[in-house]
C-alpha cells in the first residue's frame, strides 16, 4: 500500500470543542481531541488526567469541552474511566462512549499499571493516547515515550535519550484487546475512521495518536501537520491496526522518504551526528520489516 | 434476624443491605475475606453490583472515584497498606465531593511487615476530610455502613468506617440483621446532585485559580461543621427505625466520675469491665469512647470532660514527635476551658499487641498514683 491513495470517510462538521481554549498555537492535542469529538459525537465522556490536555481545557469555570470532562489524578486515566462506565452501566445509561484521554506520561509510565489491568480484563473503554512523546506538562521531560536521540529538559543536548521508545502498541497487543491502533493528526480521514471503527467495538480498544508539540519538539507552530506527515511518511510512526492481539494491518503508507527529512524540522533532534541519523534510519527501518513480518 | 457473624462477613452484609452498586476493592489482610464474599455473592446473583477486580488500591479508589461521579453508590474496601496506597485518592474524593464509603480493617503499618491491629494507618488519614467512624463492635460495623451511606449522601463528603483487624474482622459475634425493606427506607437509592450526563454536560475539578480554591476549601471545612447535626439526626433516626442508638462520643458510668479512660476501638469493651472492678472497689472511675473521630466531637468532649479531675486516653497510635493522635485532639479542645482536667496520654496495643484489662487498671494507677504525668507519652506494657 505505498504511496497516496484516497481515504474514504468524511469529517463530521459538528464541533464538540469550543473556542478560548489554552492550547499553544500548532498544538497537536487539541487537534486529536477535537477530531476524536467529532468521530465519537454528543454522547461521549472525557476521562482526563493531568497533563496538558487537562490544562488547556480551561480553568475553572471555564470549559471548552461541550461533553461531560472529568478530570482525574495522573495515574488513573484507565481506572477511573472503567469506574465511570461502570457506574453508566448500572444506572442503565446505554450508548455511551467512555474516552479515557490520557498523554503517554499517563499512558506508557504512570498509569500503565492501571491501564494494564483494564486490558487484561478487557474493560469496556475507548482509550485514546496522544502521544507527543514527552512530559510536555511540566515543561519538556523525557517519557518512555520519548524516542531514541531526543533531547529533553532531562536528557539534555551533551546527554540525549538513549533509549529507544517503548513498543507500546505491542504492550497493549499483547493483552489480545479487540482494536489497538496508530493514527496520526496529519491524516484525519485515517484517525477519525479508526475511532469510529473503534467505537462500536465492545472492550477495551486502544488508539495511539501521534501529536507534535511546537513548544516540546523546537518547531515552528504552523509546521504541526507537516511533521506529522513527515513521520508517518519516514515510517518512523507507522499507521496500523492490531486486532485481537494478532491481526495486523498497515492502513497508509505513503512513504517512504529519508527519516532526515522528518528529524531536520526539529529542534530536539538538531544535535544529531550523521553517524546517529543513520543509526536511526536503520532502526526505522529494521522496525518497519518487523512491522511487515506481523502483517503476513 | 441475629446471626453469628464474623466482622467481615458483616460488612459484606451491610454492603449488601445498602444496595451498593458498585464495588472496587482489592485484598489484603485482615481485609480479604470482605472482597471474597461480596465476589461470591457477586458471582450468584445474590448481590446485584458491578464488582471491579482492580489490580491495586489505587485503581480500586479511582474505580470508586469514577463510579461515584457517575451518579452510582459506590463501596471499597482495605486495610493499612491499601490506605496509604489511596491516599493521593482520598484528598481527591473530598474536593470532588464524592460520597464513597470505606470500610478500613484496622492494621499497623510497615515496616516490619505486620498483619495486626492498630489505628495509625487510618489516623494518618486524618487531614483527608472523610468522616471517620471506629467502631467496637460487629453490629456497630453493619450499622455505621448504613448510617454513613445516609449521611455521606445528604452531604457529599466520604465516610471512612474502621474496625479493628481481627479483634472484629475475625471474630464472630452476634449481629442482628435488619430487614431489606426498612433499610431501603432508612436509605433510599442515591440521587447525585451533579453528575456525568451527556444531555447536560459539565466540566468537574479542572484547574482552579487562588480566587476559587480557597471558598472550596471553606466550604468543606463549614460541611463538616455541619456533619455533626447530620449525623446526629442519621443516628436518631436509625435508633427510631432499628432500634439502636449511637452516640460520636460513648459513655459508661461517669456520673461523679474523678477519673476518665478514654479510648477507641475494642480497647473500649475491655475499659468498661475495669470500670466496673474500679467502682466495685470504690474508685470514682468511668470510661469514654471515641467513635466519631471526624468531625471530632468537641462540643461533647468539653461538657462530660470539664468537671473530671483526671483524663487518661489510651491511644492505638503514636504520632512519632508528639504524642498519641488523640490524646493531642482532646488536649487541643479542652485547652479554652476554665476548668481544664489533667490529662495523661498512654500509648498501648500497638502492632496488634493485646490490650487487657491489667493494661487498662494500670493506666488507672498510674493516674492514681500521679498528680501529674511524668512524661507526654506514657507507654504502657513496653520493654525497654
Ligand atoms: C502523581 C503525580 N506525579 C506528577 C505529576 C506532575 N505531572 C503533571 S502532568 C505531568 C506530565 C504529563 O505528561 P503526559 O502524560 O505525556 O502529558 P502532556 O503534558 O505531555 O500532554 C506530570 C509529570 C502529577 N500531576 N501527579
Ligand atoms: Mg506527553
Amino acid at each position: 500500500m505505498v504511496g497516496y491513495q484516497k481515504i474514504e470517510g468524511r469529517i463530521p462538521e459538528q464541533e464538540w470543542l469550543s473556542c478560548g481554549h489554552l492550547a499553544c498555537p500548532g498544538c497537536g492535542e487539541k487537534l486529536a481531541m477535537r477530531l476524536a469529538l467529532k468521530a465519537l459525537g454528543k454522547r461521549t465522556i472525557l476521562v482526563v488526567p493531568a497533563g496538558c490536555s487537562a490544562v488547556v481545557d480551561g480553568m475553572f469555570p471555564h470549559s471548552s469541552s461541550m461533553v461531560p470532562f472529568l478530570h482525574t489524578a495522573f495515574e488513573t486515566t484507565a481506572s477511573a474511566a472503567v469506574g465511570v462506565r461502570a457506574g453508566l452501566d448500572v444506572r442503565g445509561v446505554d450508548n455511551v462512549t467512555v474516552l479515557a484521554w490520557g498523554g503517554d506520561g499517563a499512558t506508557f509510565d504512570i498509569g500503565l499499571q492501571a491501564l494494564s489491568a483494564a486490558a487484561e480484563r478487557n474493560e469496556n473503554i475507548l482509550y485514546v493516547c496522544y502521544d507527543n512523546e514527552a512530559y510536555m506538562n511540566t515543561g519538556i521531560q523525557r517519557s518512555s515515550a520519548t524516542p531514541w536521540g531526543a533531547w529533553t529538559g532531562t536528557t539534555p543536548y551533551d546527554h540525549p535519550k538513549d533509549r529507544p521508545k517503548k513498543d507500546m502498541m505491542a504492550i497493549m497487543a499483547a493483552h489480545k484487546i479487540p482494536y489497538a491502533a496508530s493514527a496520526s493528526v496529519a491524516f484525519p480521514e485515517d484517525y477519525v475512521n479508526k475511532l469510529k471503527k473503534a467505537k462500536a467495538i465492545f472492550g477495551t480498544r486502544y488508539v495511539q495518536v501521534f501529536s507534535p508539540c511546537p513548544s516540546g519538539w523546537k518547531t515552528p507552530s504552523d509546521i504541526s501537520v507537516k511533521v506529522a506527515r513527515l513521520a508517518v511518511e519516514s515510517r518512523i510512526y507507522p499507521l496500523y491496526e492490531i486486532e485481537y492481539g494478532k491481526r495486523y494491518t498497515i492502513t497508509l503508507d505513503p512513504g517512504p522518504i529519508a527519516v532526515k527529512e522528518y528529524l531536520k524540522l526539529q529542534g530536539r533532534f538538531r544535535h544529531l551526528t550523521q553517524a546517529e541519523i543513520d543509526q536511526i534510519q536503520h532502526n526505522v527501518d529494521e522496525t518497519w520489516e518487523e512491522l511487515l513480518e506481523k502483517v503476513r | 434476624m441475629k446471626k453469628i457473624l464474623t466482622g467481615n462477613y458483616t460488612v459484606s452484609q451491610a454492603v449488601k443491605l445498602s444496595r451498593v452498586e458498585v464495588i472496587a476493592a482489592y485484598p489484603i489482610t485482615p481485609q480479604t475475606s470482605v472482597v471474597e464474599k461480596l465476589s461470591e455473592w457477586n458471582a450468584s446473583g445474590e448481590l446485584k453490583a458491578r464488582f471491579i477486580k482492580v489490580e491495586s488500591e489505587h485503581s480500586a479508589m479511582a474505580s470508586c472515584i469514577g463510579a461515584s461521579a457517575a451518579g452510582a453508590r459506590v463501596f471499597t474496601a482495605t486495610s493499612a497498606q491499601g490506605l496509604a496506597l489511596m491516599h493521593e485518592l482520598l484528598h481527591w474524593t473530598v474536593g470532588a465531593r464524592l460520597p464513597i464509603v470505606l470500610v478500613n480493617v484496622n492494621r499497623a503499618m510497615a515496616a516490619p511487615w505486620t498483619v495486626w491491629c492498630d489505628h495509625n494507618d487510618s489516623l494518618a488519614q486524618r487531614d483527608t476530610g472523610w468522616l471517620q467512624f471506629y467502631c467496637e463492635s460487629n453490629q456497630e460495623v453493619l450499622d455505621s455502613v448504613i448510617q454513613a451511606y445516609r449521611i455521606s449522601e445528604e452531604i457529599q463528603l466520604p465516610s471512612m468506617i474502621m474496625m479493628d483487624g481481627f479483634f472484629l474482622s475475625h471474630t464472630s459475634e452476634p449481629v442482628d440483621i435488619p430487614d431489606q425493606k426498612d433499610v431501603d427506607t432508612y436509605l433510599p437509592r442515591r440521587e447525585a446532585p451533579y453528575t456525568l450526563d451527556v444531555d447536560d454536560p459539565h466540566t468537574f475539578y479542572g484547574g482552579t485559580v487562588p480566587q476559587y480554591y480557597a471558598e472550596m476549601r471553606y466550604k468543606i471545612q463549614k460541611t463538616m461543621e455541619e456533619a455533626r447535626g447530620v449525623v446526629n439526626k442519621a443516628a436518631l433516626e436509625f435508633k427510631e427505625t432499628f432500634g439502636r442508638s449511637y452516640n460520636p462520643l460513648e459513655f459508661y458510668r461517669i456520673e461523679d466520675a474523678g477519673t476518665l479512660i478514654v479510648s477507641s476501638g475494642t480497647m473500649a469493651g475491655t475499659a468498661r469491665c475495669v470500670v466496673d472492678e474500679l467502682r466495685d472497689e470504690g474508685y470514682s472511675v468511668g470510661a469514654a469512647r471515641i467513635r466519631i473521630f471526624r468531625p471530632f466531637p468537641v462540643e461533647e468532649i468539653r461538657q462530660a470532660f470539664g468537671g473530671v479531675h483526671k483524663v487518661g486516653v489510651i491511644d492505638r497510635n503514636i504520632s512519632f514527635g508528639q504524642t498519641g493522635i488523640i490524646f493531642q485532639e482532646i488536649k487541643s479542645v479542652l485547652y479554652t476551658e476554665k476548668e481544664r482536667p489533667l490529662l495523661f496520654g498512654f500509648i498501648a496495643g500497638l502492632g496488634g499487641r493485646d490490650v487487657t484489662m491489667a493494661t487498662i487498671r494500670r493506666a488507672f494507677e498510674y493516674m492514681n498514683t500521679h498528680d501529674e504525668p511524668e512524661e507526654p507519652v506514657l507507654w504502657l506494657d513496653i520493654k525497654r
